[in-house]
């Protein structure tokens, strides 16, 4: 991820001298072995279990104590299925999924986020599928973690991320006839400005801020 | 047959159609009367008295037996997780403390918990601000539980538990309101801390409050614990198991009320909860009743926390400062009540406009800017009332949030209606839902 400028309100004649600034913000690339805690003994499990792993398993990041499993999205179904049911991993429960729009990231613009939970081994990790804004399907998950089929209505309905056999996906929290996908990066949030003694005070995203 | 636009009736492939949307009973009566069909649909809220806020409810009923039971929800959606992203991450703990309106500082704690993960701050967070995070939360828990039975028994019929549980709720509020300077939406919990330490003699009051509480709690406990009509509209209704839970990924009472002891305090404590002596309240009747049972009990096991708490501000071992050291990190500002409201402490404006030019430039750059957090994921998940609430935040390295997401544990909990309910009796339903205790605040989000 890269960042343009320390602050300043987009667009505007921003004379503070920092407007120029590029600064980049790489977030934690792929780890190698050894991964440390228990992410060695899942990793290992799930290599064991699954033949397609290397052609599944795109990147594994340990970074803050979690271990994220990026995977391919055609493979998210096998994976998903052998991550539940292999005695070893036994991820019994799937605690939702959550969009990530990241316009920058040209053919994988919308990251979906699973974040699983063990209850037989008490262990978390967290898968993490990337795939492209022009082409944005998903294999649904809840043929196998029943619980995630609002979840998945929400992140179709705030990214616009198509779930493919989904029981029913439609819009849950926005208003069935909404356009657009509100937590998208390109959405804008919208507002008035407000009069204040005077002065205008614009909306929140369009006032001078530092990023 | 006359036109009433209160129940018309139209002609579909499916049959005759009757939408009843008010008007005199009677009529609705013999317009339904004139079919042999007892196939009805319900559209039960958003605004109805017995859903537990703005939850509307869609049943198809068969006579007074639910075939289908469907949620409609969004009604009290507000967009927290993107304006999250237009603020600083001090500001974002404003925001989340409005989501599940009734556990404010479990969402902030869950917030700040996660902030702290991708600040790598979580070990320097003083021993003391953990112990009043604590604290709080477990005096949260009481007041929500105490919403819960309040609304679940007033659902119910059990008027009587309701004015008991807002009863208690007010001591507990009064705590807050003592500690953070409001009864709700606080913003008391901050990345590194807490806003400010509890004020002079707050132990004192809150230990009366917890002795208070031991003897008022016991009224709803013997009000309907073994009650013979609280016991037949509780008993057995709403069931669902431990296979069922885990597929729905659900957590909290509902979880424990298969006999699963799955306590994220005791399974995967955060905040030092691994020193606190306290029992994981199960129950093996995967009803309604055990529920109940479970969030009776659930606040005696609260207030042994609190007790544990408060022993532990007065003892010399826990005192210090309530914010990281971390001047980068932690809030500058020190609040004191003055006669014209909260606001900055006097000392503190004396020493930025007095003596120290580096207090100010910090107090200026961390509130017109805030700080920057490392580029990153983290999720944190905390036990709150009603289950398993996670944050999940991805940061660009900036200083606002890319990505704000709350797994709410009503959210995903609600999806569970329709296991419960259906083929039950239409009052059941309403039971049901109870033992469920949505927060729509937290489920809209």
């Amino acid at each position: 991820m890269t960042q343009q400028g320390m602050f300043g309100a987009p667009g505007s004649g921003d004379t503070s001298g920092y407007g120029g600034l590029v600064h980049s913000n790489a977030t934690p690339g792929s780890s190698s072995r050894p991964f440390g805690s228990y992410f060695d003994d899942v990793v290992d499990s799930l290599e064991r279990a699954y033949p397609a792993f290397s052609d599944a398993i795109e990147k594994i990041v340990i970074d803050r104590g979690e271990l994220t499993i990026h995977i391919r999205a055609s493979r998210l179904q096998e994976v998903a299925k052998i991550l539940r049911d292999e005695a070893s991993l036994r991820f019994e429960m799937c605690l939702g999924v959550s969009g990530a729009h990241y316009p920058a990231e040209t053919g994988r613009e919308l990251h979906a986020i699973f974040p699983l939970l063990s209850l037989t081994h008490n262990r978390r990790i967290r898968l993490e599928v990337s795939i492209p804004d022009a082409n944005p399907h998903l294999p649904s998950v809840v043929s196998i973690w029943a619980g995630n089929n609002w979840h998945e209505r929400e992140t179709f309905d705030m990214f616009g991320i198509i779930f493919d056999g989904h029981p029913g996906l439609t819009r849950i929290l926005m208003p069935d006839d909404w356009a657009g996908h509100p937590q998208r990066k390109d959405y804008a949030l919208g507002g008035i400005p407000v009069e204040y003694k005077g002065a205008t005070v614009p909306p929140p995203s369009e006032r001078r801020a530092y990023r | 047959m006359t036109f009433d636009p209160y129940a018309s009736s139209r002609e579909t492939t499916e049959g005759t159609i009757y939408s009843v949307t008010g008007g005199d009973w009677d009529d609705v009566v013999t317009e339904i009367g004139s079919t042999k069909e007892e196939h009805v649909v319900v559209n039960m809220g958003p605004q109805h008295p017995s859903t537990h806020g703005v939850l509307r409810l869609i049943l198809e009923l068969e006579g007074e037996t639910v075939n289908e039971a469907r949620c409609g929800i969004g009604y009290l959606h507000t967009g927290i997780e993107k304006n999250a992203e237009y603020r600083n991450w001090t500001q974002g703990v404003t925001f989340v403390t409005r989501m599940d309106y009734l556990s404010p500082f479990f969402n902030e704690t869950a917030y700040c918990l996660a902030v702290e993960k991708l600040l790598g701050i979580t070990d320097q967070v003083p021993a003391r601000a953990s112990v009043i995070r604590v604290m709080m939360m477990e005096l949260n828990r009481i007041s929500s539980h105490l919403v819960a039975l309040a609304t679940g028994g007033m659902e119910l019929g059990a008027l009587s538990a309701m004015i008991f549980g807002f009863r208690e709720r007010e001591l507990v509020l009064d705590i807050f309101e003592l500690v953070t300077g409001l009864r709700m939406n606080s913003a008391y919990v901050r990345p590194g801390g807490v806003a400010q330490d509890i004020p002079e003699g707050a132990t004192e009051k809150i230990r009366e409050t917890v002795s208070q509480l031991r003897k008022n709690l016991k009224d709803t406990e013997k009000l309907l614990v073994g009650n013979s009509i609280w016991l037949a509209r509780t008993d057995g209704v709403g069931y669902l198991d431990l296979a069922g839970c885990t597929a729905l990924g659900i957590t909290g009472p509902i979880l424990r009320s298969t006999g699963l002891p799955w306590d994220l305090r005791k399974t995967q404590p955060y905040c030092g909860y691994e020193t606190y002596e306290f029992d994981v309240v199960t129950a093996q009747s995967c009803d309604v009743y055990g529920r109940f049972l479970i969030r009776i009990y659930e606040m005696g096991q609260s207030l042994r926390i609190v007790e544990q708490c408060v022993e532990r501000l007065d003892s010399p071992e826990y005192q210090g400062p309530v914010m990281v050291e971390d001047k980068k990190i932690g809030w500058p500002a020190q609040l004191s009540l003055g006669s014209d409201g909260l606001g900055n402490s006097l000392e503190h404006i004396r020493e930025i406009m007095g003596t120290s030019m580096e207090s100010l430039i910090h107090h200026f750059k961390l509130v017109t800017e805030g700080f920057r957090v490392p580029a990153g994921q983290a999720y944190a998940a905390v036990e709150s009332p009603r289950g398993e609430l996670g944050a999940q935040l991805i940061s660009d390295g900036g200083t606002k949030p890319y990505r704000v997401h709350f797994r709410d544990p009503s959210f995903n909990n609600l999806q569970a209606t329709a296991a419960m309910c259906e083929g039950s009796q239409i009052a059941d339903v309403i039971a049901a839902v109870a033992s469920i205790d949505p927060v729509m605040g937290g489920v809209d989000r």
